[in-house]
């Protein structure tokens, strides 16, 4: 039920609107990041507390504080001379005529006037809001202190990228896998993921040791496992589908570019790869391995103006990759084509890593396939737009760890760059989870769509995050107070408004048995019931 | 109905009168709220002020008891004291009735000499006390007696008539505290009204 908290008693658009808390209500039992509602003359607004502070009407008061142990003394200056007040970021409105209404809630242009009532949002309003759960919105966990399902567009989350980020064991994998579970539940878009840490396709493991199901247990149909450490999926016992092995003719210099600080490369030496490639051509990684120390070599390298020091630089480094057991001299399969193929039926691709978790592996094979993988894409999208058929699915690639494929150094140069700027034009976006946001270029993160932020407390974290957003200060105080675990915030593109909220609980049976289809199967149900219902 | 008659008013002002009490000493309680009849208005006012002087300006008592044992024999000794003696009370005029609606400001007239004056029954107190208007009309004045003296006295008389007097006396004090601006004023009044 809705309860009435104050008044509104002082405000502007740009910084929000103060509320003084009637004497009835506790500033103890206020909290940042709650739904407020407030009630103006011709329109409702929607509001998050998002600071609470104590006002006195006498300076004197506070200088010599009365005596407060005597209960009669505490009972009449609570909320008169002394008062609570609630700082509300009005985010939305909705007008009180038909029109309005059934437009729904639009973002604020104004605030409220004097004095009108703000009460506690109430379920019906968080409903009103995000709308409830359907064919489209996915319940993604509820609102603080509240039990209401807090809903989430598949739809409008898949239209540009989003991110997840959090300082590490706050529930970041555990909330991406519901969000991908979403999207996969709602069939709104495919997703490739590079599970860096084997954690979305078969199985997870929860802080507590226990045993998570992952994507392919839930939804065997929908879901393949392609892996790149066959060994070490049948140890975990997870059933592949493919075994990825990639040719070193499949290595383009912009990979290496990628690599350069993790293979310790100088600026030259990458130089470097790019004469080699235009010497070599496609085959020249393994031409540069089996360059001898002859005096041909020499001569090429001075033909080329490579420098001793910087071959030997290059050298070094193509020595780490060429250790990684997946590299193969040829390919004997396409992994880039069995990935689309898949894809194209509608199933989402996991991609494990096994043992080869380091990150050299995971920036050069997520990197390798994805720019092929949006080449793909982005030829069938122009083809589609040009023959005027259907365009393939949405594409959500995930990727870990986004720092290294984002930072400000090589987000110009990687695919994640281009496809976070691109955006949806092609069909391709991202799904970035990453626990350092400074370290992601910020043009990248202000292409970033939809955030879902877990708790962070580095300053410059927490500043990235939020960068470009409105209210920013508000949101800053919301996020710096997140509990460490399991609370996080939502706001951008996907979301009418921020939103403090608490994920679904994950990894009891129950809880498989709501993700699964015949929850989906039921909904159905209920909504031709509600249709036959209305036409009675 | 249940009022008793406690004086008869001798000089009335706008905002005050003055009455008389029929015995000596017998003036109401330092707060008590008194009304007066001015057809069609009756006048409810709040006492501040009582005094017992003798009845000519000029003449002071004179002290009597050197002989006597007790103060009582005193009296007894001299029964002419009684009514050489008055003692009157002024009331601040704080609101008035018309009808079936009671006011809680001036009325249009002061009250009429010779106007009865009767203390307040209990449910009457009940009735006017529903609104707190009335301790504006207290603070704002200037009288003999200070200001917080009178409104604890008057909060304190009518608390007496609510079953939950501590409920009444806390609304009666968030009331105080956005009227009163000093909060050393306000501490003064609240000291003084808590049971």
């Amino acid at each position: 039920m809705s309860q009435q908290l104050g008044i509104v008693v002082s405000g502007s658009l740009n910084k929000g609107v103060e509320v003084r808390l009637d004497s009835t209500a506790s500033v103890e039992d206020m909290a940042v990041g709650r739904y407020v509602t407030i009630e103006g003359e011709r329109r409702r607004f929607f509001g998050m507390i998002t600071d609470v502070s104590l006002g006195v009407i006498d300076q004197q008061l506070t200088q010599t504080p009365p005596d407060v142990s005597d209960p009669f003394m505490a009972e009449v200056l609570a909320g008169t001379s002394t008062y609570g007040t609630l700082h509300v970021s009005p985010y939305l409105t909705i007008g009180g005529d038909v029109a309005n209404l059934l437009e729904g809630p639009q973002p604020v242009k104004t605030i409220p006037r004097h004095f009108s009532a703000v009460n506690l949002a109430s379920d019906q309003d968080i409903e009103l809001v995000f709308g409830k759960e359907d064919k489209e919105r996915f319940w993604i966990g509820n609102p603080l202190d509240m039990e209401t399902k807090l809903c989430l567009s598949m739809e409008n989350l898949v239209e540009r990228s989003s991110g997840v980020f959090g300082k590490s064991g706050t529930g970041k994998t555990f909330f991406t896998r519901q969000l991908l579970i979403g999207m996969l539940q709602k069939g709104k878009a495919v997703n490739l993921i590079f599970d860096m840490h084997n954690e979305y396709g078969w199985e997870g493991r929860s802080e507590e040791g226990r045993k998570v199901k992952a994507l392919k247990q839930l939804f065997q149909e929908k879901v393949a496992v392609f892996t790149l450490d066959e060994e070490n999926s049948r140890r975990r016992g997870v059933s592949t589908d493919f075994v990825v092995r990639i040719g070193y003719d499949e290595i383009e210099p912009e990979d290496m570019v990628l690599l350069r600080q993790t293979l310790n490369l100088t600026e030259p030496a990458v130089e470097a790869v790019y004469q080699m490639r235009r010497h070599f051509g496609k085959n020249w990684l393994q031409s540069t391995i089996d360059l001898k120390d002859s005096d041909e070599s020499k001569e090429l390298l001075d033909e080329l103006h490579i420098h001793e020091s910087t071959y030997q630089n290059l050298q070094r480094g193509l020595a780490t990759i060429r250790r990684l057991p997946f590299l193969v001299p040829h390919s004997p399969d396409n992994p880039v084509g069995r990935i689309l193929e898949y894809l194209e039926r509608g199933i989402n691709v996991v991609l494990e890593f096994g043992r080869y978790d380091d990150v050299t592996a995971y920036i050069l094979v997520a990197n390798l396939l994805t720019r092929r993988i949006h080449a793909q894409y982005r030829e069938r999208v122009e083809r589609a737009m040009g023959e005027d058929t259907a365009p393939p699915h949405p594409l959500v690639i995930t990727i870990e760890e986004a720092h290294k494929f984002l930072n400000p150094g090589v987000a110009n140069q990687t695919i994640f760059g281009t496809i976070a700027r691109e955006m949806r034009k092609y069909s391709v976006t991202l799904l970035v989870i990453d626990q350092r946001p400074s370290g992601i270029d910020e043009e990248v993160m202000s292409q970033i769509g939809t955030k879902i932020t877990f708790l962070l407390d580095n300053e410059r974290d927490i500043d990235s995050v939020l960068a470009g957003v409105s209210g920013k200060s508000e949101l800053k105080s919301v996020l710096a107070k997140l509990a460490s675990k399991q609370q996080a915030l939502i706001f951008g593109h996907a979301v009418p408004m921020p939103v403090t909220f608490q994920p679904r609980e994950y990894g009891s049976a129950e809880s498989y048995k709501a993700f699964i289809p015949g929850g989906e199967a039921e909904l159905r149900q209920q909504t031709e019931k509600d249709i036959e219902e209305l036409w009675k | 109905m249940n009022t008793q008659r406690v004086g008869e008013v001798i000089e009335a002002s706008t905002t005050d009168f003055v009455a008389q009490c029929y015995e000596l000493y017998q003036s109401p309680p330092l707060g008590s709220l008194v009304k007066t009849a001015d057809s069609p208005l009756e006048l409810y006012g709040i006492v501040y002020h009582a005094t017992t002087t003798s009845l000519e300006p000029g003449r002071r008592p004179i002290a009597r008891g050197k002989d006597e044992a007790s103060e009582e024999a005193i009296y007894q000794s001299s029964p002419q004291l009684l009514k050489l003696l008055r003692s009157e009370f002024s009331a601040l005029v704080v609101g008035h009735r018309e009808g079936d609606r009671l006011y809680h400001y001036l009325p249009p007239k002061p009250a009429r000499i010779h106007g009865f004056v009767y203390l307040c029954s209990p449910d009457e107190v009940k009735e006017f006390s529903q609104s707190f208007d009335f301790l504006n009309i207290l603070i704002n004045t200037h009288l003999p007696v200070s200001v917080e003296e009178l409104v604890a006295a008057s909060l304190r008389q009518m608390s007496q008539v609510y079953e939950d007097s501590h409920t009444f006396l806390v609304a009666a004090g968030k009331e105080l505290a956005v009227l009163v601006s000093q909060f050393n004023q306000l501490k003064a009044i609240l000291g003084r009204i808590k049971e």
